[in-house]
């Protein structure tokens, strides 16, 4: 079937099948950094926006998204290497895996979240699992960023 | 101290920005249009020989490429272990075998055009077996009735003690001195039997693989992999191609931690194109992945610790049992590795020994999983050394301080080699300070009825293997003077191909930002073993350092040929030549654009080669304060503190994340990480839904600190940081739950239950 959508701030019109999952069409049509983890929804690779809100791509049928707003990092590329580059001053995007997700999630957490406190940060967070850093490195990259700081 | 301007400086990943947008850099990214789908038929039984394999049906599906079975691959048994050759290991596989012998072996290869065509014809598959009882209690598998590989071509490249109808993969021992005789002589002995699980590696980036034919009909291999010259061989062997034939490409890897030191899934794919003609790849998903592939080893390790009554160390005794699975890659190994770290560490000894045998069993096979043995055995001794220390009311920092290996002493069983570098000694001191040792040890009680105790632990790993791995590196001047560093290690995200350039711009007096680093491509990398046993820093890093000066010697001779002066009378620093007078001078981007023109010129080209003769040990001293719920059992770490001694430290941001990391899967696997099967060999934690790796709630502080010493034998005095990291939150944290609440748990994960199993008890 047919869907329009906005995709990147650009309509885009997706051919898609009853039973496909936003992450399958979204990497069939190019957008590749959509990364799949797990088969259950718990690792937050896949993360993306849907109409501004963060939401695992793995688990969404496409067929549903007729008229959404859909943005992955590919279409907030500014703001996500604003984020990268600190995060890579603290040596923390490791492997890389995870970092499509995880900064999708910091950046949507950033306009939701006012003044946030450390807990609340973590708690907002805690679905975007990474193996390689022990998380620390990444917190300490979200303060910086949420301070205003650059490396 | 000379002072260096790339090495020590925390400089960010060369390919940082690119892997954390989400450019398309990894092996599923790089998949060409029209590419096949390959899907594996898992068997569901742990122990059975196929009877009747009928693919008729699935074969007719349209959209079907190809169904391989047992029948249809080569009868050449070969090891999946990603060694250097001769491999340690057995080889006791095969592409697809009629036995089958874990719960998830391999039955069919199917190959379609889409992933649904491919499911659908694995379901139309039927497959007639025979059951066998099988060997699920690693303790019970030797002479066990039903014996798990009886084939009659099973093959060791050397003696590793193999006792195939005994179910033995492998067999150790290393003893020094009398162990019985020095027992006698201790006025203190203590002993204890300790079990480690399985744990998975759990990178985010599961197993895959991708490859094509090239113009030349040769095998092009894409797969996120630590090891692609030993998958080429591999490859070769089990497909009974030639190595010529197949090339080799590693793209940026999503994390390995040991578990891509293993070919888990690149020979479906490549025989798939080498029967078809076509491109094929494979995604393992995250169930495949954690049930169809390898995890750490689970031990059993029983120590038994003889001091006297000022706290010497007079013996050390470890009598180990290792849980193989089904295949044996890394098995003689690993159970090696763990008996080589824990006798390096305490070296006032007058006996030692470490001895026993990795079996067989019908589970997923045990594989390289940072820490390698080390991990294991650090729990059991550190453990056994801590109830030591309880039973003569010593201080565990103090024990420790008196009987730990100091740079310049030689091992104990083997006295011929002398540690060149530690600050362990520094390291417990410190770690001590930090989390406030002495205020807060062991326990103190809180007002919300919770109790904090303190524990702590020290640990040793290698850097590379000694006398076997070798590696190469090749510099490249380019016409702008930047270089192009060419090695065959695996970025597998520690950062490694930074660190390598930072030595090369060392060396050259220039900045990291002059290099293109490429890696790994068989067809062009110079040879290296791959990214595995700490060695890529410490290894490849001398095979750099090397390099870079062999350039820099190219240089300056060609410089002064130009110049028309000795290379003596030359000095370059970097981006000038200059003559000793400054009368003449040559920029290097000049000389970069003239020696690729015209007659008698050339590239210039440095070259290095390095294999090592020590392994030199890198030091974590490692101090956990956990808060135990006394009503519940359940243990929070809030805070851990890791004191390093990893020589020069190359990369200092780098480094941190490396201990941060590895202490989170260390403490990972002391509270709940654990593969567990069921009652028929079925595992059970097979999504992150079963098996828990630590999430961001789960972490309290964590503090590290470098203690730099300075290893003569490594690059610019480097050693590994790679894997020691995760050895010592198991024994500090089971250390500080017995000072939390008095109850000693033996058997990893130390979960609640069984903390409140105990007190109850």
């Amino acid at each position: 079937m047919q869907i329009d959508v906005i995709m990147n701030q650009k309509q885009l019109s997706l051919s898609v099948a009853a039973d496909e999952f936003l992450a399958d069409t979204l990497r069939r049509y190019g957008f590749l950094s959509i990364r799949k983890g797990c088969n259950t929804t718990c690792c937050g690779l896949c993360t993306v926006w849907i109409d501004d809100k963060p939401t695992l791509s793995c688990s969404v049928l496409s067929a549903r998204l007729q008229g959404k707003r859909i943005t992955t990092i590919e279409g907030v590329e500014q703001e996500a290497t604003e984020f990268a580059k600190i995060l890579a001053s603290e040596g923390a995007e490791q492997c890389g895996f995870c970092s499509p997700g995880f900064i999708m999630t910091v950046l949507a957490m950033k306009r939701e979240l006012v003044h946030p406190t450390e807990a609340e940060i973590i708690h907002y967070l805690t679905g975007n699992l990474c193996r390689c850093t022990g998380y620390l490195g990444q917190m300490r990259a979200v303060r910086t960023y949420l301070r205003g700081m650059h490396p | 101290m000379i002072t260096m301007k790339s090495v020590g400086q925390g400089i960010p990943k060369m390919d940082a920005l690119a892997i954390a947008t989400g450019k398309p850099v990894y092996t599923q990214d790089l998949v060409m249009p029209n590419t096949l789908v390959v899907k594996v038929l898992h068997s569901p039984y742990a122990f059975a020989e196929i009877k009747a394999i009928d693919t008729r049906k699935a074969k007719k599906l349209s959209g079907v490429e190809c169904i391989l079975t047992y029948e249809d691959v080569p009868k050449v048994r070969f090891t999946v272990a990603g060694q250097s050759y001769p491999e340690p290991s057995p080889y006791d596989r095969l592409i697809l075998d009629k036995v089958v012998r874990y719960v998830g072996d391999a039955v069919a290869i199917i190959a379609a055009v889409d992933e649904k065509t491919a499911l659908r014809a694995m379901k139309l598959i039927k497959v007639d077996y025979e059951i066998f009882e099988p060997v699920l209690d690693f303790e019970t598998a030797m002479g066990h009735a039903s014996i798990v590989h009886r084939e009659q071509d099973l093959y060791t490249n050397f003696d590793i003690g193999m006792e195939q109808a005994k179910n033995i993969i492998a067999t150790h021992k290393v003893e020094v001195g009398n162990i019985e005789a020095e027992l006698k002589k201790c006025t203190v002995i203590v002993e204890e039997t300790y079990y480690t699980q399985a744990q998975a590696q759990g990178m985010m980036e599961t197993y895959r693989s991708f490859n094509y034919l090239d113009h030349m009909g040769r095998l092009v291999v894409i797969s996120s992999t630590q090891i692609p010259f030993h998958v080429r061989r591999t490859l070769a062997r089990a497909l009974q191609i030639p190595e010529s034939k197949i090339r080799v490409i590693k793209p940026r890897i999503g994390g390995g931690f040991g578990g891509k030191q293993t070919l888990a899934v690149e020979f479906f794919t490549a025989i798939v194109t080498w029967k078809t003609g076509k491109p094929a790849q494979l995604v393992y998903d995250r169930t495949e992945t954690f049930s169809c592939t390898s995890s750490r080893h689970a031990m059993r390790l029983k120590v038994r610790l003889g001091a006297d009554q000022a706290g010497v160390i007079k013996v050390v005794d470890i009598e180990g049992l290792s849980d193989g699975g089904a295949y044996g890659e890394h098995s003689s190994t690993t159970f090696g590795a763990a008996g080589e770290k824990a006798l390096i560490l305490y070296n006032k000894t007058t006996a030692a020994r470490f001895f026993g045998h990795a079996v067989y069993t019908n589970k997923m096979p045990g594989g390289a999983l940072r820490g390698y043995g080390a991990t294991q055995a650090t729990f059991a001794l550190e453990s056994t050394l801590n109830k030591l220390a309880e039973k003569l009311h010593m201080d565990p920092t103090k024990i420790r301080l008196k009987n730990i290996i100091n740079e310049g002493e030689n091992y104990f069983t083997k006295p011929d080699v002398i540690l060149g570098s530690s600050t362990l000694d520094r390291c417990i001191i410190k770690g001590k300070e930090l989390i406030g040792w002495n205020e807060k040890y062991p326990r103190k009680d809180l007002e919300s009825g919770k109790v904090r105790g303190l524990g702590m632990a020290v640990t040793v790993q290698g850097s590379g293997i000694a006398y076997i791995d070798t590696a190469a590196a090749e510099i490249h001047l380019n016409s702008e003077g930047s270089y192009t560093l060419m090695i065959g290690s695996t970025d597998m995200g520690t950062g490694s191909d930074t660190i390598l350039a930072q030595f090369a711009a060392e060396v050259l007096e220039t900045t990291v930002d002059k290099f293109i680093v490429y890696a790994a491509d068989t067809d062009v990398s110079p040879y290296d073993p791959g990214s595995y046993a700490s060695s890529t820093t410490y290894v490849t890093g001398m095979a750099v350092v090397r390099a870079a000066q062999d350039l820099k010697a190219k240089i300056i001779a060609k410089g002064a040929k130009l110049l028309e002066v000795l290379p003596e009378q030359i000095e370059f620093d970097g981006t000038v030549m200059k003559t000793l007078n400054s009368e003449k001078t040559l920029t290097l981007k000049k000389l970069a654009e003239s020696i690729l023109v015209g007659p008698g010129h050339e590239q210039l080209v440095g070259t290095g080669s390095y294999g090592s003769p020590v392994s030199p040990p890198p030091f974590i001293a490692g101090f956990a304060e956990v808060e135990v719920d006394k009503g519940t059992g359940k243990v929070d770490v809030v805070h851990y503190v890791a004191v390093v001694d990893c020589g020069t430290v190359v990369n200092p941001k780098l480094a941190k994340i490396q201990v941060e990391g590895g202490i989170v899967q260390g403490i990972g696997m002391a509270l709940y990480e654990d593969v567990r099967y069921g009652p028929k060999g079925k595992l059970q934690t097979n999504s992150f839904m079963q098996y828990k790796i630590p999430c961001r709630k789960d972490i309290g502080s964590i503090d590290v600190v470098f203690e730099p010493s300075y290893e003569p034998t490594g690059p610019f005095g480097a050693k590994s940081i790679g894997e020691v990291v995760i050895n010592t939150p198991p024994a500090a944290i089971a250390h500080a739950i017995y000072n939390a609440v008095g109850v000693t748990v033996t058997k990893l994960p130390i979960t609640p239950e069984k903390i409140f199993m105990a007190m109850k008890h």
